[in-house]
């Protein structure tokens, strides 16, 4: 169980197999779905080599396309955050390209974890719910939809990185 | 040449990121044309056969709830029946009723996905080639209409809601003549709104709303919903809101509607336009 291959294999799998047929459907409220498969691209070893992350994100958000009927609403967004994620580990969490190899997120504090999540999480609902709409005029309801569903998300992801990864060591 | 090769060495996680980012847009791009047919579609075997597992799972839960929909719809249908034997003895009804009842055939699906929370809501049939359903049929409930058949496979067939951008409709106001197009502005799959309704018509909060008979996609004078709220700005109605009858977050089984009619109709329109 210990093949970093087959744990992303396996995570890939999980991830869009629990969003398709229990997240999709959850619609609380009438319209609000959380979208913890962008756990994903928090979970991916973070390595120097990156055109794995880039390809296996492009297929994870293409899969869920084809289960959602939204064009490549979910791979554009989901690739997305896959790309700029090192950006974000250099300015929040403060590690740079020669501390990948040591690099692990659970020596890193609460609070900052939280916001590495949590931006994640906004700029890939922002790009989803975006092009989903695909208007200007709907800014409002974009804005609106991005914000509730990555505090959904985050509840999500936040619950299920501690109960079920970090709780390993 | 070196210069070349070293560039692209360099900058290959970003030449990958664009390559694959251009891709997925023109997906998102093409899914927003109504005309194209879709690549990335639900109605493939694979993603149809694992929703039809998943929803023969979440079928155990609502047994009760369609149970109750079938007795339902079983009672509208006998008062039908009552109405349409009572009325035997007055011809001219009776033979509106047999040219009404001939020109539509309907074949019964299953919902194994539905979506009612996204801007641009579809969702996934049962029935596809095999089954006799083409592009473009219309597809209602017993209590309102659903959508329009998209793309079909040979077992399953993806269905544009009508919560969504694409979406027109013919609808018009029960025991009048008057037409206007349903839309949906995104808001909340409970409603859905009246466009390019003529100002000289009247309205009122309660009026049934009818499917009209300018659509060769549904039969006339299916029950859609009654009128919620609307404004009068200049003498011009703004902003009708239509409640509908049906709840779309619950649907379990469809009619495909089959016109009959609908080649010949649509070779005379042609016809017209040429």
């Amino acid at each position: 169980m210990n093949n970093p291959i087959i744990n992303n294999i396996l995570l890939f799998i999980g991830l869009l197999f629990f969003q398709i047929l229990i997240f999709n459907n959850i619609n609380l409220f009438g319209y609000l779905n959380p979208f913890p498969y962008i756990a994903y691209i928090i979970l991916f070893p973070y390595r120097k080599e990156r055109s794995l992350l880039l390809i296996s994100s492009f297929l994870l958000g293409l899969s869920l396309d084809f289960f959602a009927d939204s064009g490549g609403v979910h791979a554009a967004s989901l690739l997305f955050i896959a790309y700029f994620r090192l950006t974000f580990v250099r300015l929040i969490l403060r590690k740079f390209e020669s501390e990948y190899i040591s690099f692990q997120l659970n020596t890193i504090s609460f609070d900052k974890l939280i916001f590495y999540f949590f931006i994640l999480i906004l700029i890939h609902h922002f790009l989803m719910f975006g092009l989903e709409y695909f208007d200007i005029n709907a800014i409002w309801p974009i804005i609106k939809r991005t914000i509730f569903s990555s505090i959904f998300t985050l509840l999500i992801v936040t619950f299920g990185y501690y109960l079920f990864v970090n709780s390993k060591k | 040449m070196q210069q070349i090769i070293s560039f692209l060495l360099r900058n290959r996680y970003l030449l990958l990121f664009l390559l694959l980012e251009i891709v997925a847009l023109i997906l998102v791009i093409q899914n927003h044309s109504y005309h194209k047919s879709k690549i990335v579609s639900s109605s493939n075997a694979i993603v149809g056969n694992i929703y039809t597992k998943s929803s023969s799972i979440k079928d155990y839960f609502s047994l009760t709830i369609e149970n109750q929909k079938l007795a339902e719809e079983n009672a509208y249908l006998r008062n039908l029946l009552s109405i349409k034997n009572n009325s035997l003895d007055s011809l001219i009804q009776q033979v509106n009723d047999t040219i009404y009842h001939q020109e539509y055939n309907y074949i019964v699906a299953k919902v194994i996905n539905n979506n009612y929370s996204n801007r641009n809501n579809h969702l996934t049939i049962n029935k596809g080639h095999k089954h006799g359903i083409y592009k473009d049929m219309g597809v209602i409930l017993p209590n309102g209409v659903m959508g329009v058949v998209k793309d079909v496979s040979s077992n399953f067939a993806t269905i544009i809601s009508i919560l969504h951008e694409h979406s027109k409709i013919n609808v018009g106001v029960k025991n009048s003549s008057h037409f206007g197009t349903m839309v949906w502005d995104g808001r909340t799959y409970e409603e859905t709104q009246l466009l390019d309704f003529p100002r000289r018509a009247s309205l009122k909060i309660g009026d049934t709303i009818i499917t009209g008979g300018k659509s060769v996609l549904f039969p006339e004078g299916i029950p859609v919903g009654i009128i919620k709220d609307f404004k009068l700005r200049n003498n011009y109605y703004e902003s009708i809101n239509i409640l509908l009858f049906a709840d779309l977050s619950n649907v379990g089984f469809v009619y495909v509607v089959n016109n009959i009619n609908k080649k010949e109709i649509e070779k005379l329109e042609q016809k017209l336009n040429e």
